[in-house]
C-alpha cells in the first residue's frame, strides 16, 4: 500500500486485555495455581467439570478486581454476577465458561497515555472470569492433548472503547496499563506465562470521519510488539482492501509473529451463539459501599502521580522520573537512597547509571538486588563528602554489589579514602616534577595542555587517592612558581 | 410461534446433538406443541418485576484464598475415555481452529 | 423376624444399633436381603439399580465399631439408606439412569451423603430414575423402567421413582431423591410415603447432579413424617462447597414433632392452613378431591384453621417452569462430552464428531428434546420472549407465595398430583404431557419454599398425596403440621 492510502485513513481501535490474578488457588475452587508442573495434577471435581461438582467464590480473586477497577477509576459496582458463556472446546471442562456478562464488577473507567500525544482511554468495563484449560496440538501424532491445570484460574477481563486510534497508541496503552497493574500489585503481567493476554478489535475510517467498514478481531498477540505490529499490518490490510473499492468483513484473525501476517480463524458473524444466563450456582456477589472504600484508601500511588512528586520533591528532570516512576519498585529503591543522602539528583543519577546499569547487565530486575538503599546511599555519601573520588566510587560500587560489603569497609580496606594532606600531596608533587622534567619545562614555556598528563601522572602516583582538586592546586602552583 | 426445522436443527447444533434424517421436523413440532403453551407467559402481569434468577435472595457467601486441593479418589486415567502420559487426549483440532478460541 | 429389623422407625432401629441392642450389620442384611431378593427375581422392581452388598455390610460393621467406642453423634446409627442415582456416592457407579455415564465412579462423595455416613447411616444402593431426573415416571431410563411396588401397573412416578419404590417396599425406612419440579414430592404420593423437599440453599447440592440449578433439591423419603425429618435434620446445614446452602438457623425438626405431639391442646391450634382455589380446578380427580377433602376435615379437627387463599399465577408456574428447566438443563448437560469421563464413541475423527456422536448416542430421547428446547429458548432472538419472560414470572410466583403466607397462612395444602399414579406409557408421543403431573409442585420449586408429601388417602385403590407448602425456612411448621395430620388420619 501507499502512504498515501495510509493517510487516508485513520484506525479505531479497542483492546481486551486478560490479566492473571495473582491469587494462590483458582477463582472457584482451591486447586492452587501454579506455572508448569506436569499436566492435570492441580485439578479437582469443580475445575475438572465432574458431574454434580459446583463452584465458591474466592474472594482475594474479587478483591484483585476491585482494585484492578479502582486502578483503572472505574465505578465498583455494589452488585455483581456471574453468567455463564456457552460454547464446546475440548479445554472447556463444563461447555459453558464462568464469567461475568450484564453485571460487571464494574464500568466505565479511564487511563491517560501520554505518547504519541496526550490522551484519555476509556475503559468500558472490568470483569472477573475464569481460564479454560490448554489444548496442545503439536505434543503428539494426531491428537491434541488437553490439560486443565489452568481450567479455573482466575483472570480479570479489561475491556477498553474504542478510543485507540494508531497501533503506536495502542502500545503506549499497554505500556501504561501493566505498568498500572503491578502498581496495583494485582498480576504479575507475565506475557510469556499468560499472565497477560492481548486481543485486538480494529476497524478503518477515513480521517476524522465516519467508520468505513466492519471491524475486525485480532487473537493470539503475545507480546505488545506483536499487538502493534498486527495492527499495522492489519490497519494496512484493511486500507487497501478499501483503496480497491472492496470492504472490509468481519472475521477473526489469528498473528503469526513468525511470518508477520495474521490468517482468518473464522468468520465472526457465524459466530457462536453464546446463551448467556446468570450462573445460578453463584449467588450475586455484594460488595458493600464500606469495603469498596476500604480497598479504594489502601490503594498505592498511581505512575502519573508518582512521576510528579519525584519530579517536585527531589527535583528531578523529567526524564529521570519517568525512568524511575516506570517501576513502582525502582522508584521506592530510588526513594529510600534519595531520603538518607538528601541529595535527591545525585542519588538518581547513582540509580539510573549505576544500579540499573549493573542489573541489566546480569538481566536482574530491582526485586532482585543484592543490597540495600541504606548500602548505596552510605557510598554516595561518601563521594558527595569528598571522602572518595567519583573514580574510587564507582569501583567501590562494583565491589559492593558483587560482594556484599558495605562502601566504608571497602574503602578502608583498599585505602581508597582521598588524601587532603597538603605534606602526603607535595610529596606526590615532588615525585612527579622530579620525574618528568621535559615536560615541566614545556609547560613553562607555555604548553598549558601538558598541565593534564602531570596531573594524570600525580594521581596515578597517588594510586587514586589524592584530592584531585587539592592536587591540582598544589601542582600548578609548583609549576607556575 | 412456530417452530421450524431450521430452528431445531440450529438449536441441535449448538447443543453438539446429532439429529437423525428427517427428526429436525417431528422434533420442531413437539417443540411448538410445548411453546404453545409457553406462549401463556406474555399473558402475565409482570411489569416492573425484574427477572429473578433464583430461588433465594442470598448474596453469594466467598471462599477464602486458601489452597484446598481435593483429593480424587478414583484416578483421572480411570475415568478418562481417551489418556496418554498424563493428557486427557480429543482427535486433532482442524488447523483453522488450532489456537485457544476462547473469546 | 429378621425382615422386621430395617422396617422399624429410624427412632427405633438407631436407639438399638447406638445403644449396642442390635447390630448395624444385622440391620443392612436385612436390608440388603430384600433389596436382592427382590431385584434379582423375576418380579423385580427394578428400584435399585447398582449396590455392593459386601461393602455396605463392612459399612456396617464400621458403624457397629463406631457405637461400640461410644461415639454419641450417631443418630442415624445403622440405618439402611438408599440414595437416588444422580448424588454421587463412593465406591458405586454415577449413572444418572444414563448411558453416557457408563464405566464412570464419582472420586468424590456428595456433602448430603457424606452427613448420612457421618451420621451413621449406611448406603446399601443406589436408586433408577428418569435419565438426568429428566420425567415424571422413571420410564425415561437407560436401565428400563422402574415399577410402582403398590400396583405394578403402574409407574412409581419420578423422576425418583427408584428411591420412592424402595421406601414403598419396605427395603429403606428413607432415602435421598432431588426434586427439581416435583420429583420427590410426585412419586411419593404416586407410592404412599413421604417426600420432603427443603427450602432451597438448606441442604448442600454438592455432589447433586444438576438438571437445572436453580430449582434442584435434595430431598428426602420417608416411612412416615419423623423418618424424614430424621434424615433431613442431619443433611441439612450450610457447605462451603455450595455457595447457595445458607447459615439459616436450622430448628431440630424431630423436637418440632415431639413439641406437637405434647401438646394437652389439640395439636394443630394456632395454625392456619390456607387452600388455594387454584389447586382445585375441575380436572382434579374425584378420588384425589375426596381424599384431599377429608384430610382438610382432619386438620380442622385437630385444631387448625382452614381457610381459603388465590395464588393467581399457578397457570404460569407449569410453562415457566418448562423455560427455565429446560434451558438449565441444556447447560448443566453440555459438560457431557466424552472429554475428561463417560463414554465415547469409538471412530470419531475430529472433535466435533466425537461431541456430536458420543452425546446423541449416550443422551436418551426425552433428554435430548429437553436440551433442544433449552438451547432454543436460550438462543438469539427467542432469549428475551421466553427465557426472560419466564425468570420475571418466575419472580411473580414467588412474591405471591411469599405474600400468601405473610399474610397469617402458616401452611398451604394441595394436591401433590391431580391424579394417582398413570401407567406406563401414558405420555408417550405427548411431549407437554410429560410435564404435566409437576402441575401442582412446580411452584414450590420456582419459589425455593420447603413442601411436603404425605399420604392422604387413596383412590381407586392407588395412593392420593396431599401437599404442604410452608414459609422459607420453616421445614419445622412443615413437619409439625405433617406429623400432627398423619396421626389424624391414622386415627
Amino acid at each position: 500500500m501507499s502512504d498515501a492510502a495510509h493517510a487516508r485513513h485513520e484506525a479505531v481501535i479497542g483492546l481486551e486485555i486478560h490479566v492473571q490474578l495473582r491469587t494462590r488457588t483458582k477463582l472457584f475452587c482451591g486447586d492452587t495455581v501454579a506455572f508448569g508442573g506436569a499436566p492435570n495434577t492441580r485439578v479437582c471435581p469443580v475445575c475438572l467439570g465432574l458431574p454434580g461438582a459446583l463452584p465458591v467464590v474466592n474472594a482475594l480473586a474479587v478483591e484483585l478486581a476491585v482494585r484492578t477497577a479502582l486502578g483503572l477509576g472505574c465505578t465498583v459496582h455494589e452488585t455483581s454476577r456471574f453468567a455463564r458463556k456457552h460454547y464446546f472446546y475440548p479445554d472447556l471442562p463444563k461447555g459453558y465458561q464462568i464469567t461475568q456478562h450484564d453485571e460487571p464488577i464494574a464500568t466505565g473507567g479511564s487511563l491517560d497515555i501520554r505518547r504519541p500525544g496526550e490522551r484519555r482511554i476509556r475503559i468500558r468495563r472490568v470483569h472477573l472470569e475464569e481460564d479454560a484449560g490448554r489444548s496442545l496440538h503439536d505434543r503428539f501424532d494426531g491428537c491434541t492433548a488437553v490439560d486443565l491445570n489452568r481450567a479455573g484460574v482466575p483472570l480479570v477481563e479489561i475491556v477498553t472503547e474504542p478510543d485507540l486510534r494508531s497501533p503506536a497508541e495502542a502500545r503506549a496503552f499497554l505500556d501504561r496499563l501493566k505498568q498500572t497493574l503491578q502498581y496495583l500489585d494485582v498480576s504479575d503481567c507475565d506475557m510469556e506465562k499468560g499472565s497477560l493476554r492481548v486481543d485486538a478489535n480494529i476497524s478503518i475510517r477515513a480521517s476524522g470521519g465516519a467508520s468505513s467498514g466492519a471491524r475486525t478481531e485480532l487473537k493470539n498477540l503475545n507480546s505488545f510488539s506483536s499487538v502493534e505490529r498486527a495492527l499495522e499490518w492489519e490497519t494496512a490490510r484493511q486500507a487497501r482492501a478499501v483503496g480497491k473499492g472492496g470492504v472490509v468483513e468481519p472475521e477473526t484473525l489469528l498473528w503469526d509473529a513468525d511470518r508477520g501476517e495474521a490468517r482468518s480463524m473464522r468468520s465472526k458473524e457465524s459466530g457462536s451463539d453464546y446463551r448467556y444466563f446468570p450462573e445460578p450456582d453463584v449467588p450475586p456477589v455484594s460488595l458493600s459501599a464500606d469495603l469498596i472504600a476500604s480497598i479504594a484508601a489502601a490503594l498505592p500511588e498511581m505512575p502519573a502521580a508518582k512521576e510528579s512528586r519525584l519530579r517536585a520533591s527531589y527535583g528531578l528532570p523529567a526524564g529521570d522520573a519517568s525512568v524511575l516512576s516506570a517501576d513502582r519498585h525502582l522508584a521506592d529503591w530510588f526513594e529510600a537512597v534519595a531520603q538518607q543522602t538528601g541529595d535527591g539528583k545525585a542519588s538518581s543519577n547513582w540509580v539510573l547509571t549505576h544500579v540499573l546499569g549493573w542489573l541489566n547487565q546480569r538481566g536482574l530486575s530491582i526485586n532482585e538486588i543484592p543490597f540495600t538503599p541504606a548500602r548505596l546511599a552510605e557510598l554516595i555519601g561518601l563521594v558527595l563528602d569528598g571522602t572518595i573520588s567519583v573514580t574510587a566510587g564507582r569501583s567501590v560500587f562494583r565491589e559492593m554489589a558483587e560482594s556484599g560489603k558495605n562502601a566504608r569497609d571497602i574503602v578502608a580496606a583498599r585505602g581508597l579514602a582521598q588524601v587532603r594532606d597538603d605534606e602526603q600531596i607535595e610529596v606526590w608533587v615532588d615525585t612527579v616534577v622530579a620525574r618528568y622534567p621535559d615536560e615541566v619545562m614545556r609547560y613553562r614555556a607555555g604548553a598549558a595542555q601538558v598541565f593534564g598528563f602531570l596531573m594524570g601522572r600525580l594521581m596515578k602516583e597517588s594510586a587514586g587517592t589524592a584530592d584531585p582538586r587539592r592536587a591540582s592546586e598544589l601542582l600548578r602552583r609548583r609549576l607556575d612558581e | 410461534m412456530p417452530v421450524s426445522a431450521a430452528d431445531v436443527a440450529a438449536a441441535a447444533a449448538l447443543a453438539r446433538l446429532q439429529l437423525e434424517p428427517g427428526a429436525a421436523a417431528g422434533l420442531a413440532r413437539e417443540l411448538e406443541s410445548i411453546l404453545a403453551h409457553v406462549e401463556t407467559l406474555a399473558a402475565a402481569h409482570v411489569d416492573g418485576i425484574p427477572p429473578t434468577a433464583s430461588a433465594a435472595d442470598v448474596p453469594a457467601a466467598l471462599r477464602a484464598d486458601v489452597p484446598a486441593p481435593e483429593g480424587l479418589q478414583v484416578p483421572l486415567e480411570a475415568m478418562a475415555p481417551a489418556w496418554r502420559d498424563g493428557f486427557f487426549t480429543v482427535p486433532r483440532l482442524a488447523a483453522h481452529r488450532g489456537d485457544r478460541s476462547h473469546e | 423376624m429378621s425382615d422386621a429389623l430395617h422396617r422399624r422407625s429410624i427412632a427405633g432401629i438407631a436407639g438399638d444399633v447406638a445403644s449396642g441392642v442390635q447390630q448395624a450389620t444385622a440391620v443392612v442384611r436385612a436390608a440388603l436381603s430384600d433389596i436382592v431378593r427382590c431385584e434379582s427375581g423375576p418380579d423385580r422392581l427394578n428400584a435399585v439399580i447398582s449396590y455392593d452388598h459386601d461393602a455396605a455390610v463392612a459399612d456396617a460393621a464400621a458403624m457397629d465399631r463406631r457405637a461400640a467406642a461410644g461415639d454419641s453423634a450417631l443418630p442415624l446409627a445403622g440405618v439402611p439408606v438408599a440414595i437416588k442415582d444422580n448424588i454421587c456416592t463412593l465406591g458405586l457407579p454415577l449413572t444418572c439412569g444414563s448411558r453416557i455415564l457408563a464405566g464412570y465412579e464419582p472420586p468424590y462423595e456428595a456433602t448430603a451423603v457424606q452427613r448420612l455416613r457421618a451420621a451413621g447411616a449406611v448406603v446399601v444402593g443406589k436408586t433408577n430414575l428418569d435419565e438426568f431426573a429428566m420425567g415424571s415416571s422413571t420410564e425415561h431410563s437407560a436401565f428400563g423402567p422402574t415399577l410402582n411396588p403398590m400396583d405394578r401397573g403402574r409407574v412409581p412416578g419420578g423422576s425418583s421413582g427408584g428411591s420412592a419404590a424402595a421406601v414403598a417396599a419396605g427395603w429403606v425406612p428413607a432415602a435421598l431423591g432431588s426434586d427439581t419440579g416435583g420429583s420427590v414430592r410426585q412419586p411419593a404420593a404416586f407410592c404412599g410415603v413421604v417426600g420432603l423437599k427443603p427450602t432451597y440453599g438448606r441442604v448442600s447440592r454438592y455432589g447433586l447432579v444438576a438438571y437445572a440449578s436453580s430449582l434442584d433439591h435434595v430431598g428426602v423419603f420417608g416411612r412416615t413424617v419423623a423418618d424424614a425429618a430424621a434424615v433431613l435434620d442431619v443433611i441439612a446445614g450450610h457447605d462451603p462447597l455450595d455457595a447457595t446452602s445458607v447459615r439459616a438457623e436450622q430448628p431440630a425438626l424431630s423436637g418440632a414433632i415431639r413439641h406437637a405431639a405434647s401438646r394437652g391442646q389439640l395439636p394443630l391450634q394456632g395454625i392456619v392452613a390456607g387452600v388455594p382455589d387454584e389447586y382445585f380446578p375441575d380436572w382434579v380427580e374425584d378420588g384425589v378431591r375426596a381424599a384431599c377433602s377429608t384430610a382438610l376435615d382432619t386438620l380442622r379437627e385437630l385444631g387448625a384453621t382452614i381457610r381459603p387463599v388465590s395464588l393467581p399465577s399457578t397457570r404460569y408456574a407449569l410453562p415457566s417452569y418448562c423455560v427455565l428447566a429446560t434451558a438449565e438443563a441444556s447447560s448443566n448437560l453440555a459438560r457431557f462430552d466424552g472429554v475428561r469421563y463417560g463414554v465415547r464413541t469409538r471412530d470419531a475423527a475430529t472433535v466435533d464428531v466425537l461431541w456430536e456422536l458420543s452425546r446423541s448416542a449416550g443422551l436418551g430421547a426425552e433428554v435430548r428434546r429437553r436440551i433442544i428446547l433449552g438451547t432454543h429458548v436460550l438462543s438469539a432472538g427467542y432469549h428475551d420472549r421466553y427465557y426472560v419472560q419466564a425468570q420475571r414470572v418466575r419472580a411473580r410466583i414467588r412474591h405471591e407465595l411469599d405474600d400468601v403466607l405473610a399474610s397469617g397462612i402458616d401452611v398451604l395444602f394441595t394436591p401433590t398430583t391431580p391424579a394417582p399414579a398413570f401407567a406406563p406409557g401414558t405420555h408417550a408421543g405427548d411431549a407437554w404431557g410429560s410435564f404435566q403431573s409437576d402441575v401442582f409442585t412446580v411452584a414450590a420449586n420456582l419459589a425455593g419454599l420447603p413442601a411436603l408429601s404425605q399420604p392422604v388417602g387413596r383412590s381407586g385403590g392407588l395412593p392420593v398425596g396431599g401437599q404442604l407448602i410452608a414459609s422459607r425456612w420453616r421445614e419445622d411448621v412443615l413437619v409439625r403440621v405433617a406429623a400432627a395430620l398423619e396421626t389424624g388420619l391414622a386415627a
